[in-house]
């Protein structure tokens, strides 16, 4: 440890610090009840869709299991309720388009009864069978990139997996979901931390906690398991620390080569709320019917952390939570720097949706809407975790010179995190313009 | 749950940092200059200051409405060149001479590569270096400072007549009765006489100068208040101060007899007013953490070496020129090196 090292939390380079508005963490969890309806997309998560195996007018107990992973690249969906099986077609969903989904009719008797489980003895499954068996809780990245979570330990026998690094950083404003998931199970998270690190074959597992979050930080130290190997990490509060390739840097000092993933430097990262969740579910041999949602943003009346059922459409979910009537809004899922608005209160609350933040337009200051030429201030340089230079990225956007962007300036690089567009001064829609630039490249590679 | 919901790509908040937030803010950290300006110089530095900036402001108006880009005076920017620029002329300057170097710096300096953001020189600087080449012996004479009748009268250049040669100052300085006066700037005393003033002589303000030569410590002052605020890029100014000093400092440890002590050249001349509000112009300078570095080094030699080796006194405004010229091509050999490339 250097001199610098005693003085300074290890971080990565540039980032922001954007206010935190974290005001749902001092709140527990509460539970939401169930919707009349609920809508069940069969692609809640990267890769191929799931294949229902009931038929509507079917009945199903909480637990089941109605739809099957399509092949490896795929997960099972599982009933959150008891009900009744309605119809099986196309509904609104958070990506866009009307995608299948599976409509369950929920009975008013429906209880949290879990009705259907296998439970699993964890400690005797060969890696291979605990890989199959996370498979089948139809457990993805709960962070939001829903990737299923058995490909992501599965990792090829040329890259030796030393390190299981867990992301409790919660680096997005407003989202308290993985802080309260730490402060109220500390043990079912170790617990998924260490069926992880024995399904990827690591010896070592981090935690890395922002130091914001000291609380959870002291949760998780007395709980660790005495033989030293799962430790937990506070680091520095900046946004993007969430980010795998940030929080790698910080906790070990290594670098994600460009292009490369964090398994060639022999580490793989999970989110908190996923191994938390595993943790739970795994032993039990339970499927994922629920999870925890963060609902606030100045529109909330009642903003806090709530477990919701999957399938719950946000319209149900605002009505419990109180939003006040208002003109314009935006309704974001996911973090305020990187989630996504949807156009309609009709899609569902799926597997990888970490917080519903509903913003009022008042709110908004009427400069927000004016833009300026790009000045040269370098705020966008100072804030890119990547170390691009999005001054003269979204110079070349603007002409749409989009092959030099990718090939001289590293577009590809680029992770969207947003801290160009927050930093500039301009309000230059920065990464707004590497998202086309990038979309439009994937069009000419891919027509 | 009833309203309009619209939709919008991420990240939905910012950090309220806009672009007239910055120049307002610029704007306010000259202002104590100005006054202690107009504390030195009277009437005649006030004009002078009202008048460039309302020039500035005038011609920014003019080309913004001819261009269909409707008003762009709200980004404050055209502000900021005029004060600038006032601040960097001999408080006397005609003011008709003011005037012109306003017009140009506006007009010239930056509408004409596109207004604010496309400019590759300081505007500032550009109408300063217009009237330095057009009005040469004008520029390089002076009034003292502190003279009693300052806030009765104007120096009498002050008030020429458009389109004539200034006014002769000699006898409102002759009743002015200031000690220790010759009329020289320091640097100028020092390159055709081979005096040096101490410290203690800029601090009390007995030189003669434009406002940004006596100031030094104010200027310090103000430019802190904008690093610390981040309104600024601290490295700027730390780079060509530190690159000046360590350059004088090598020549006064080679000939002490022929070359000052690296504190005069510190606090002489414009080095302080140009590294601070002229050479962090953030549209002339670079964006790369290296090329910061490289660009305020670049100012520091080149202005030193000019006031040690040039036919001119000073040389900060020429430096910054230049080094503005030389920003495109820092920004393109300085680029940062990508998240997980490898180390070559």
């Amino acid at each position: 440890m250097g001199i610098v090292d005693l003085f300074m939390k290890p971080t990565f380079a540039r980032g922001l610090h954007p206010s935190a508005h974290k005001e749902t963490a001092a709140r527990s969890i509460r539970r939401m009840p169930f919707a009349a309806t609920l809508v069940l997309p069969l692609s809640q998560h990267i890769g191929k869709p799931a294949i229902p195996r009931v038929v509507a007018g079917q009945e199903v107990v909480r637990g089941q299991p109605i739809a099957d992973a399509d092949g490896p690249m795929s997960v099972p969906l599982h009933a959150p309720a008891d009900g009744v099986i309605e119809s099986i077609g196309l509904h609104p969903s958070a990506r866009g388009p009307w995608t299948e989904s599976i409509v369950l009719r929920v009975y008013e008797a429906s209880q949290q009864k879990v009705g259907w489980f296998a439970p699993v003895d964890t400690d005797t499954l060969t890696p291979a069978e605990l890989i199959d068996a996370i498979q089948a809780t139809g457990m993805v990245g709960l962070g939001g990139a829903t990737f299923p979570s058995h490909q992501k330990l599965s990792v090829p026998a040329e890259h030796a997996i030393h390190t299981l690094v867990v992301n409790g950083c919660e680096c997005e404003p407003y989202l308290t979901c993985d802080h309260r998931m730490m402060l109220e199970y500390p043990q079912d998270l170790i617990e998924g931390t260490r069926i992880a690190m024995r399904a990827v074959g690591a010896t070592r597992g981090m935690i890395g906690i922002e130091d914001n979050k000291l609380d959870a930080v002291a949760a998780l130290r007395s709980h660790l398991p005495a033989d030293g190997s799962i430790t937990v990490h506070a680091i520095e509060t900046k946004y993007p620390q969430g980010a795998e390739k940030m929080l790698i840097k910080s906790l070990l000092g290594l670098e994600v080569p460009a292009g490369g993933l964090p398994m060639h430097l022999g580490i793989v990262v999970n989110n908190v709320g996923t191994l938390a969740l595993l943790g739970r579910l795994l032993r039990k041999g339970e499927g994922l019917t629920e999870r925890v949602v963060t609902v606030t943003g100045p529109g909330i009346s009642k903003p806090g952390d709530y477990w919701i059922p999957i399938g719950t459409t946000l319209r149900t979910v605002l009505t419990w939570a109180g939003a006040a009537e208002v003109t314009e809004r935006e309704v974001i899922l996911g973090g305020p720097m990187m989630g996504q608005t949807v156009a309609s209160l009709d899609v569902p609350v799926t597997k990888g949706i970490s917080g519903i933040l509903v913003f009022d337009h008042r709110m908004r200051h009427a400069d927000d809407q004016k833009s300026w030429p790009c000045i040269h201030c370098g705020a966008c340089v100072n804030a890119c975790p990547m170390g691009l230079n999005p001054t003269q990225l979204g110079m070349l956007a603007a002409k749409r010179e989009f092959d030099v962007m990718a090939h001289k300036y590293h577009l590809g690089d680029c992770f969207e995190c947003g801290c160009c567009t927050y930093a500039c001064p301009s309000h230059i829609p920065l990464v707004q313009q590497f998202r086309a630039a990038k979309s439009f490249l994937r069009e000419k590679a891919h027509p | 749950m009833k309203g309009n919901i619209e939709l919008r790509a991420a990240p939905h908040v910012h950090s309220g940092r806009s672009v007239p937030v910055i120049m307002r803010n610029v704007v306010g950290a000259l202002l104590p200059i100005c006054f202690f300006s107009v504390w030195q110089y009277g009437l005649s530095s006030a004009a002078l200051i009202l008048t460039v900036t309302a020039t500035c402001l005038l011609t920014e108006r003019f080309f913004s409405s001819t261009s269909g880009k409707g008003n762009t005076l709200s980004d404050w920017s055209a502000a900021i060149t005029g004060i600038l620029l006032a601040l960097t002329l001999p408080p006397n300057f005609p003011l008709w001479m003011g005037a012109v170097s306003g017009l140009v710096a506006i007009s010239i300096g930056k509408t004409i590569f596109g207004g604010m953001g496309f400019n590759p020189f300081n505007p500032a600087l550009v109408g300063r270096a217009f009237v330095q080449a057009a009005f040469p012996s004008t520029i390089a004479s002076f009034v003292p400072a502190y003279a009693p009748q300052r806030f009765v009268e104007f120096v009498p250049s002050t008030l020429t007549v458009p389109f004539m040669q200034a006014a002769d100052n000699a006898q409102w300085i002759g009743h002015a009765a200031v000690d220790a006066f010759t009329g020289a700037t320091p640097l100028a005393r020092w390159k055709f006489e081979n005096f040096t003033y101490s410290a203690s002589d800029f601090m009390t303000g007995v030189v003669t100068a434009s406002a940004g030569e006596t100031s030094a410590l104010l200027i310090l002052a103000c430019g802190a208040y904008l690093a610390i605020r981040r309104f600024m890029d601290w490295r700027i100014p730390v780079a060509v101060l530190g690159s000046a000093v360590l350059l004088a400092w090598a020549f006064h440890l080679m000939l002490p007899a022929r070359y000052p002590e690296p504190i005069f050249v510190l606090l002489s001349g414009g080095l302080m007013l140009g590294a601070i509000f002229m050479a962090t112009d953030m549209a002339t300078s670079p964006v790369t953490p290296v090329g910061v570095w490289i660009y305020g080094a670049l100012i520091g030699i080149v202005s030193v070496v000019i006031r040690y080796f040039g036919g001119l006194t000073e040389g900060v405004m020429y430096a910054i020129l230049i080094a503005n010229a030389a920003t495109p091509l820092i920004d393109q050999f300085t680029q940062p090196r990508v998240f997980g490339a490898r180390k070559s």
